[in-house]
C-alpha cells in the first residue's frame, strides 16, 4: 500500500494499478499449461496462495499436489523434469528455499533438470505472520548455487514474460512472486530478455538500480526528485541471476551515485551482486544498498515494513539527498 | 509391462524369505534354472561375475586411494541383478525414453555401480582408473556426466522423491518404463525419504520399486544403535507399500523380487538384507570398512579370498 503522495504521484505518471504477480503468473502458466501438456504445476499444500485453484480445476492431471513437504516437492519435481516433463514447483519461497535448499542444489541444480521453482508469497509478503513465513534470504542463497537463473519481476508485464521465458528454459529456473497488487510500469511495445534489464527512467545524476516489487517506489522516488532538480535513472534488474553486467557498469560509469533496492537482507543480494561488479571493474561511485537490515524484522504488513526500513517513495528520496549531499527541499518536509 | 527378457514367474519371493547373507565369503546365491538354455546368465554365471566385479571394485578404490568399500560390497549383487536381469536399459540406447530408470539413492557406493555399467558397457572399464583424479567425471558420487548415470545424487534422502517424480511421469506420459531405487538402511533417518514413501502410495505407484540395502551398519556403527529404523516391514507396509523381503546376495530370489509383479496400485520395497563388505571376510560386518580403502597387503588377502571363491563355485577345489 502506497501512501496517499506515492498514490498521487502513481495517478500522475500515468502508472495504471494491475493485479498481484502471483495472480499474473497462475494465469499465464493455466494458458501456457492447455496448450503444452508437459507442463505440471506442484504443489505443498499451496495451491490457494498460489492462485492455482482454477488451474487445478481446469487442468487436474497437470496439477501435482504433494502436501505439506518441500523437500519432496523439489525431488519429484526434478524427477518429472529428469523424464521430460516441465515442472513449476510452487511454494512459499521462506520453506522452498529453505528447507528444499538442498534438493534445489543437487537435484535440480546440479543434476541440471529444467525445474520451474516458484518462491510465491517471497520477501516480507507475509509481513504480519512473521519471520518464519518471510524470505530474505532466498536471492543470497541461489546467487551462491551454480546453474539457477533467478528472476524477480515487478510487475504484471514482467511476470507474464519471466513465465513464458522459464516454461521455454531448458535449465533450472527460480521465480519469485509477492501478494500484493502491482503498478504497470512498462509502456506498451517494451522487451523483456532475460538477463537485461529494463530503464525505465533516464537520468545521470544518479540511479537506482532496484528488483521486483521495489522497483515501483524507486520510480516514483525518482518522479519526485525531478522536482528537485535532481534526474535519477531507474533500472528495473528483474534478472538478479545472470546480473547484467552491462546496464550496471554503464550505470555505475554514468551516474553520479548509486542505489540498490530490494525485498530482500542487505548481505548477498541485489545490493552486493552490483557491488562486486562495480568495484572489480574500478568503478567506485557513491553506494548504498537498500534492503532489510541484518536485525530481527520488524512486524508489520508488507507495507508498513518497507516503509519501516525507507523502501518507499519518501524513504529512497530522502536516501538519494543523503547520498547527492543535497537538502530536503521546504516544500518537501514532512513528506 | 515387459522387462529385459524375464519370463513372469508366480509370485515367490514372498514376505519372508531368508535372513542375511552366510558372511563367509562363498555364501552367493546359486541353484538350477533353465536360463542358460535361453542364452541368459545362470545364477551361477552372475556368481561368478559378482566374484570378479567384487575384485574390480576392490582393485579400482585401491588405485584411488578413496571410495567406499563396504557399501559397494554389500549391494554389488542387488546391482548385477538389476543390470543383467531386470533393467530394460541398454548402453547404445541411452536417451531411449522408454528405458527403465535407475537412481542409485545411496550415491556413496557409486564405485559397485561404475564397476557394473562398466562391465555391461557403458563405458571403458580402463576409465575406472581415473576414478577420482583431476577433472575426471567418475567422482565419489553418482553425476550424469557418466554415461548410465540418470541423475546426481550423493546426499541421502533424495532419490526416492525423484523416483517417485519419474514414475509420475511415465504413468502422465502413459510410457511403459519402471523406476528403481536403491537406499541405505542409514539413510532412512532422513525424513523426506517418508515425505517420499508416503507420497508414492498416495499415487499408487505400482511402477515404482525401491530397495533396501539392509547391511544393519552406518559409518558409525551399527544402525541399530544410531537411530533404529526398526521395524523395516511394519513400517513400510504400513506406509502403504508391498513388502518383499530376500537375502540380498541370492540372485534367484533378488531375480523374483525385482521381476514378479507388483501389487495393482502398490509400489514395491524390496527389502534385501546384505552383509557390508561382503566377500572378504576380514571386512565383512566391519563398520571401519565403510570408507575404509585396502592396503596392499589387504588388497592381497583380499583377492586371494574371491580367488579362492570363484575356484570353489567352479569345482576346482572341495568347498
Amino acid at each position: 500500500m502506497l501512501s496517499e503522495a506515492a498514490r498521487a504521484r502513481a495517478a500522475r505518471l500515468g502508472l495504471r494499478p494491475g493485479r498481484p504477480n502471483l495472480e499474473e503468473f497462475a494465469a499465464t502458466l493455466e494458458e501456457l499449461a492447455r496448450a503444452n501438456p508437459r507442463i505440471v504445476a506442484l504443489t505443498s499444500d499451496s495451491r490457494g496462495s498460489g492462485k492455482l485453484g482454477p488451474f487445478g480445476k481446469a487442468l487436474p492431471r497437470q496439477l501435482i499436489e504433494v502436501g505439506i513437504a518441500e523437500q519432496n516437492l523439489v525431488g519429484i519435481a526434478a524427477g518429472l523434469a529428469a523424464c521430460g516433463m516441465k515442472p513449476f514447483a510452487v511454494s512459499p519461497s521462506c520453506f522452498l528455499t529453505a528447507r528444499a535448499l538442498e534438493q534445489i542444489k543437487n537435484d535440480v541444480c546440479y543434476s541440471d533438470v529444467p525445474v520451474v521453482l516458484v518462491g510465491i508469497s517471497a520477501g516480507v509478503s507475509y509481513g504480519a505472520l512473521g519471520s518464519t513465513h518471510h524470505s530474505l534470504h532466498d536471492l543470497a542463497a541461489l546467487r551462491a548455487i551454480h546453474n539457477v537463473t533467478v528472476v524477480v519481476p515487478a510487475d504484471n508485464f514482467e511476470t507474464r514474460e519471466a513465465v513464458r521465458a522459464a516454461a521455454r528454459a531448458e535449465k533450472p529456473f527460480f521465480l519469485r512472486f509477492g501478494k500484493a497488487p502491482m503498478y504497470d510500469l512498462h509502456p506498451a511495445g517494451t522487451r523483456f530478455e532475460v538477463g537485461r534489464a529494463i530503464c525505465l527512467r533516464e537520468g545521470r545524476d544518479m540511479a537506482f538500480l532496484a528488483t521486483g516489487e521495489t522497483v515501483v517506489h524507486a520510480l516514483l522516488a525518482a518522479a519526485l526528485l525531478e522536482e528537485e532538480g535532481i534526474q535519477a535513472r531507474v533500472l528495473s534488474l528483474h534478472t538478479v541471476k545472470p546480473l547484467d553486467v552491462e546496464s550496471v557498469l554503464r550505470a555505475g560509469r554514468e551516474c553520479g551515485c548509486l542505489i540498490t533496492v530490494e525485498e530482500h537482507m542487505v548481505h548477498g543480494g541485489l545490493g552486493e551482486a552490483c557491488a562486486a561488479v562495480l568495484l572489480q571493474a574500478g568503478v567506485a561511485k557513491p553506494f548504498r544498498v537498500v534492503g532489510i537490515p541484518d536485525e530481527e524484522t520488524v512486524t508489520g504488513s508488507q507495507a508498513d515494513i518497507f516503509r519501516h526500513y525507507g523502501i518507499s517513495m519518501e524513504g529512497l528520496a530522502q536516501t538519494a539527498r543523503e547520498l547527492l549531499g543535497v537538502a530536503r527541499p521546504a516544500a518537501a518536509v514532512g513528506v | 509391462m515387459e522387462t529385459c527378457g524375464i519370463d513372469r514367474k508366480p509370485t515367490g519371493a514372498g514376505d519372508g524369505g531368508r535372513g542375511a547373507g552366510s558372511g563367509g565369503g562363498a555364501g552367493y546365491g546359486s541353484g538350477p534354472d533353465d536360463r542358460s538354455c535361453r542364452g541368459e546368465m545362470t545364477d551361477r554365471e552372475l556368481a561368478l561375475k559378482g566374484i570378479a566385479l567384487r575384485r574390480k571394485l576392490l582393485q579400482v578404490i585401491h588405485h584411488a586411494g578413496a571410495g567406499h568399500t563396504g557399501g559397494g560390497l554389500s549391494c554389488l549383487d542387488i546391482l548385477i541383478v538389476l543390470y543383467h536381469r531386470v533393467l530394460n536399459v541398454r548402453p547404445e540406447a541411452v536417451d531411449d525414453p522408454n528405458r527403465d530408470r535407475y537412481v542409485q539413492s545411496k550415491g556413496h557406493s557409486v564405485e559397485a555401480l561404475y564397476c557394473v555399467l562398466a562391465d555391461r558397457g557403458f563405458f571403458p572399464e580402463s576409465d575406472l582408473e581415473t576414478l577420482c583424479r583431476y577433472r575426471s567425471p567418475y567422482v565419489g558420487h553418482p553425476t550424469r556426466h557418466v554415461r548410465g548415470i540418470e541423475m546426481n545424487t550423493g546426499a541421502l534422502g533424495h532419490g526416492l522423491s525423484i523416483c517417485v517424480g519419474m514414475a509420475l511421469a511415465a504413468r502422465l506420459q502413459d510410457a511403459p518404463y519402471r523406476v528403481f531405487t536403491l537406499l541405505g538402511d542409514g539413510e532412512l533417518a532422513e525424513g523426506s525419504v517418508w515425505e517420499a514413501a508416503m507420497a508414492a502410495a498416495h499415487y499408487r505407484l505400482d511402477n515404482l520399486v525401491a530397495i533396501l540395502d539392509h547391511n544393519r551398519l552406518q559409518i558409525t556403527g551399527p544402525t541399530r544403535e544410531v537411530m533404529c529404523n526398526e521395524p523395516l516391514e511394519d513400517k513400510w507396509r504400513a506406509f502403504g507399500w508391498t513388502v518383499r523381503r530376500v537375502d540380498g546376495h541370492d540372485y534367484a530370489a533378488l531375480t523374483r523380487a525385482l521381476t514378479d509383479p507388483p501389487v495393482a496400485g502398490r509400489p514395491t520395497f524390496v527389502l534385501a538384507d546384505t552383509v557390508k563388505g561382503k566377500g572378504v571376510s576380514f571386512m565383512e560386518n566391519v563398520a571401519r570398512w565403510h570408507h575404509g580403502v585396502p592396503s596392499d597387503e589387504e588388497l592381497a588377502r583380499a583377492l586371494a579370498e574371491l580367488d579362492a571363491a570363484e575356484q570353489r563355485l567352479r569345482g576346482e577345489v572341495p568347498a
